[in-house]
């Protein structure tokens, strides 16, 4: 019986070995992964050791700060603001990953980043526990507080859409509105169930206010498109007086191509001034055939067309709201050739050409700012636990579509339309004002989407502020007039005036 | 080796290696102190000498009625009980500082509980080897240990859900505060019975058989008792909802066979049967559910423990193990050090996942060395299975190491993630009575055999130990035909 029992002690030995592999795998190599994981308490438990920094606002307007508890997590997360800065801020959940700034600003926050090294090193020698770095956005509080409430008040009911507003010479986020938004407190809950409750409902909900609708949705900008094909033109041997074929009709490629309205430019032609001061369907058709795909496909990529990579956070770490790509599509037969009943439909922004609010705003900041696009951002200062600063977003630029002379021209046309023409809604005194107005058809038979994309200048002639704002599926006409409306009041609590 | 060397009792030694174990305990509950107070209280070392109080008396005893038993098996054992009270109590202590409540006393909560259990066991280890001067009297009682072993295996899955039922598993009995594991029991029991019907039939498993696909098959009729112990594991499964329970009966049927019969046929039949039988159980609970859909849905857990799915399901979910996983892999290599880890955070980290518990603290490294340890108990057995004289005695020997370690594989295969989670309880190291017990009768068995296993057959011998008594026969051993 012996030879078997030797055979049992090299079973045993072997299931042994089996253990000590396993435990291997699990206490060598994968020990990084579930030290880190999310779902390890031990992290959390360690991390809330110490206070994580807080975010404000420009003037120090706290966003999300702390509150010391009696539980085994020793700090609370607090979004005093609630949903109003929620697209900006995110959240940070107890046993997740972290969302919005609170995600991108992560090392500051929580105190990891190499840049508060000092912090750490004099931790080690006075055994106390320094909280995070502090973030500063750059969204002005009164600007963003304006937005919230004209947007969540409009006069037409809309329950979805989103507005942006930048300072054109820097690309500094004075506001950020998603509307509908959520109110992040739940999800910072340190009872991880009733957290995920919330976070479970907010997923559910078919309006998606997690969804921020500045950066991450994109919607057909209609007429707000003008600009950029108006850019073109101007690039091409067009200026603003140069007479356009208009008309009330017009048929390219089995295309009908209207007016909004029959008064609109039922002449045979119209100027180039003129027809965007009036928003002119048929004027705009033509000269987007005229001046080509390729054409209107490559201005409206040097404006940020087709940008996968951009994101809205500090201008250092590259980390930060990530924006999506605003497209104007094929415009191509399946055979690869111009679809011209397309390109027709394209340069009035409808067809397949989808736009962000962030873009929008860009689109105005570029004309406002003489053709130069600034890069934007939202962190404005990255402070140290004893409020030393420890970065200022120093501006960048990020392209330059058109030269000064083009831009001086666009901002003409702009100007008169909101002087005379579609977006008078968004004048405001003591400052100059431009913008473009439009309104989106989508779905057939849904109500279409009102858009307003404009700049506001100082009496200097210095830009102040540029905005867009989105509102989806506006009732009873004139989608956008109730846009440039709510972008005027933003753009004059951007410039310092009014407000609540 | 010279003759002299082999009259050595050794007992020296053992009391020797049992003052380092209960030194490593003490340092071990020192390491706790400073890491749960800031600070050692300079009474640390009174759990540690308490419990090695009580293994010195064992000692006593074994000097006295085992003198030539396996120095190592006791101290081996005592080191790792050791650990298991002083980590309980370190719970203990965690728990009371996150209330707010003021340090437990030696005697008090799990840790303390756990020790009065140790003193239990211990008198019955002591009971059993001042009773019983010679394993092979044990035969006399075989059909009743066998009787005895299959109606507590049973029991559990009999009684109703409310008495029986922990955790999805039936295998309990609780009667108000107290919760008895009766299968626990049965493990002696059985390998008694195993062992003396397999003496008596060795020779007919072994030798009558029909020769198909180049194995030995058995005779269908010797196959009897295989099929009804294989029969038992799985209804053991299904009633009981335990695998590692059937796994464990079954496996130790299967080697205690093996190691009768000296033929390999028998481990690849029981291996098919067992595998077949846990397949044909998966089966059908992804198809029909019921009894069998706690086995399923153990089995899809450990196919996936991290899934978001499994982690947040309703019920069954992967939490435990999950937890558990991630406290090994944050202890690493080195460990956290006793008490400066979170193992509270880990499910019945007091019982089933005692080891995830300790592993976040002792690391790799101290779970190796634990590993190590428990090896060196199994192979000890295995070594006095392999060395006593009669084959009663080496069957019981080696059917008892080997389910000790196939239940320590069970348990840590399943925390580990290796295969699917299984309640076992981790000998020696669980907070639980039953266990504890049954696992220490376990180690006397074995200190008993290895003494018959390492006492010279002299007058030596004799004169050290006292006369001997005239040799007791093995109960029928006149059936048993000699094997040439």
């Amino acid at each position: 019986m012996n030879a078997p029992l030797r055979r049992s002690g090299v079973v045993i030995l072997v299931l042994f070995g089996l253990i000590f592999a396993n435990l291997n795998w699990i206490q060598a190599y994968k020990a990084d992964d579930y030290r880190t994981d999310p779902r390890n308490q031990r992290v959390q438990v360690a991390e809330y050791e110490r206070p994580r920094g807080s975010i404000e606002a420009a003037g120090g307007v706290a966003l999300a700060q702390n509150t010391e508890t009696e539980g085994e997590l020793k700090y609370q997360r607090v979004y005093p603001k609630k949903e109003i800065y929620a697209p900006i801020l995110g959240y940070k959940p107890v046993d997740g990953a972290a969302v919005g700034i609170e995600a991108a600003e992560n090392d500051i926050l929580s105190g990891a980043s190499d840049k508060l090294f000092a912090d750490r090193l004099s931790d080690m020698f006075t055994g106390d526990s320094t909280g995070g770095g502090n973030i500063v956005l750059s969204i002005n509080p009164r600007a963003q507080e304006v937005a919230w409430k004209q947007m969540t008040d409009n006069e037409r009911g809309v329950t979805k859409g989103a507005a942006v507003a930048i300072d054109p010479a820097t690309g500094a986020v004075q506001a950020m509105v998603s509307m509908p938004s959520y109110n992040p407190n739940p999800l910072a809950n340190h009872d991880t169930a009733a957290a995920r409750q919330a976070y479970d409902k907010l997923e559910a909900d078919k309006d998606q206010p997690m969804l921020n609708r500045a950066v991450a949705n994109t919607l057909p900008p209609g007429s707000v498109f003008k600009v950029i094909v108006s850019a073109a033109a101007l690039e091409h041997n067009y200026n603003i007086g140069s007479e356009l074929q208009a008309g009330s009709v017009y048929q390219e490629g089995g295309a009908t191509i209207r007016n909004s309205e029959d008064e609109v430019c039922p002449g045979s032609t119209i100027t180039l001034k003129k027809a965007l001061t009036t928003s002119c369907n048929t004027a705009y058709s033509r000269l987007g055939v005229k001046l080509g795909r390729d054409v209107v496909i490559d201005t409206a990529k040097k404006w940020g067309f087709e940008n996968e990579d951009l994101v809205v956070g500090d201008l250092e770490s590259k980390k930060g709201l990530s924006v999506a790509a605003s497209r104007t599509g094929a415009i191509a037969n399946e055979d690869g050739s111009v679809d011209k009943a397309a390109l027709a439909q394209s340069s009035l922004g409808q067809r397949d050409v989808r736009m962000t609010p962030l873009q929008g705003a860009m689109i105005a900041a570029t004309v406002a700012n003489n053709g130069s696009q600034m890069q934007p951002y939202l962190v404005q200062q990255q402070l140290d636990s004893d409020r030393r600063t420890i970065y200022t977003a120093k501006p960048k630029e990020l392209r330059e579509p058109i030269d000064s002379s083009v831009a001086k021209d666009l901002q003409e046309m702009m100007q008169s339309v909101v002087e005379e023409g579609t977006g008078k809604n968004a004048r405001i005194s003591g400052l100059t004002v431009g913008g473009k107005t439009g309104t989106a058809q989508n779905v057939a038979g849904a109500d279409p989407h009102g858009w307003f994309v404009g700049y506001a200048l100082d009496e200097d002639g210095k830009p102040v502020s540029a905005v867009c704002v989105m509102l989806e599926n506006v009732p009873g006409g004139h989608a956008s007039a109730e846009a440039a409306r709510i972008a005027g009041l933003i753009m004059k609590a951007a410039a310092g005036q009014g407000g609540n | 080796m010279s003759r002299i060397r082999q009259w050595k009792t050794r007992r020296n030694a053992e009391l020797g290696l049992l003052a380092f174990a209960m030194l490593l305990v003490a340092a071990f509950g020192a390491t706790v102190e400073a890491n749960q107070f800031d600070e050692i209280r300079p009474n640390f070392w009174v759990p540690a000498a308490l419990i090695g109080i009580l293994f010195l008396g064992l000692h006593v005893v074994v000097r006295f009625t085992a003198p030539f038993a396996d120095p190592v098996l006791l101290p081996a054992v005592a080191l790792i009980n050791g650990i298991g009270v002083a980590f309980l109590r370190r719970l203990d202590i965690a728990r009371a500082i996150a209330n707010d409540e003021p340090v437990p006393g030696f005697f008090a909560e799990t840790g303390g509980r756990q020790l009065a259990w140790t003193l239990l066991s211990l008198i019955l280890a002591a009971v059993l080897l001042l009773l019983l001067r010679d394993h092979k009297v044990i035969s006399r009682y075989a059909y009743t240990l066998g009787l005895v072993g299959i109606v507590l295996m049973m029991i559990p899955a009999v009684l109703p859900g409310s008495i029986s039922e922990v955790n999805g598993a039936k295998l309990w009995i609780r009667l108000g505060s107290v919760s008895i594991q009766p299968g626990e029991f049965a493990k002696l029991a059985l390998v008694s019975f195993f062992a003396y019907y397999l003496v008596r039939k060795r020779e007919v498993l072994s030798l009558a058989s029909h020769r198909f696909l180049g194995i030995d098959f058995p005779r269908g009729r010797d196959l009897g008792p295989v099929i009804t112990v294989w029969l038992f594991s799985l209804l053991v499964l299904v009633f009981e909802k335990d695998l590692g329970t059937a796994l464990l009966y079954f496996g130790l049927f299967v080697v205690t066979l093996y190691v009768a019969t000296e033929r390999s046929s028998w481990l690849i039949i029981g291996l098919v049967l067992f595998f077949g039988g846990v397949y044909v159980a998966y089966l059908l609970g992804s198809a029909i559910g019921g009894p069998f859909a706690n086995f399923y849905d153990r089995a899809e857990l450990w196919l996936d423990p991290f899934s978001q799915e499994n982690y947040t399901r309703e019920s069954g979910n992967s939490y435990q193990l999950v937890q558990g996983l991630l406290g090994l892999g944050t202890g690493g290599l080195f460990g956290t050090g006793p008490g400066a880890g979170s193992p509270g955070k880990v499910p019945e980290v007091r019982t089933d996942f005692i080891f995830a518990g300790l592993g976040e603290e002792i690391g790799l490294f101290g779970l190796a060395a634990l590993l190590v340890i428990y090896l060196l108990i199994v192979e000890r057995g295995l070594h006095a299975a392999l060395a006593v004289r009669d084959s009663f005695g080496k069957l019981v020997a080696g059917g008892l190491a080997f389910t000790l370690g196939l239940q320590v594989f069970v348990i840590l295969g399943g925390i580990t993630g290796l295969i699917p989670l299984t309640g076992q309880t981790t000998p020696f190291l669980s907070a639980g009575g039953s266990s504890l017990m049954a696992n220490w009768l376990l180690i006397a068995m074995l200190l008993r055999i290895s003494d018959a296993a390492r006492r010279p057959a002299n007058s030596i011998a004799e004169r050290i130990s006292g006369p001997k008594k005239a040799p007791t026969q093995l109960h029928g051993a006149m059936t048993e035909v000699i094997k040439p």
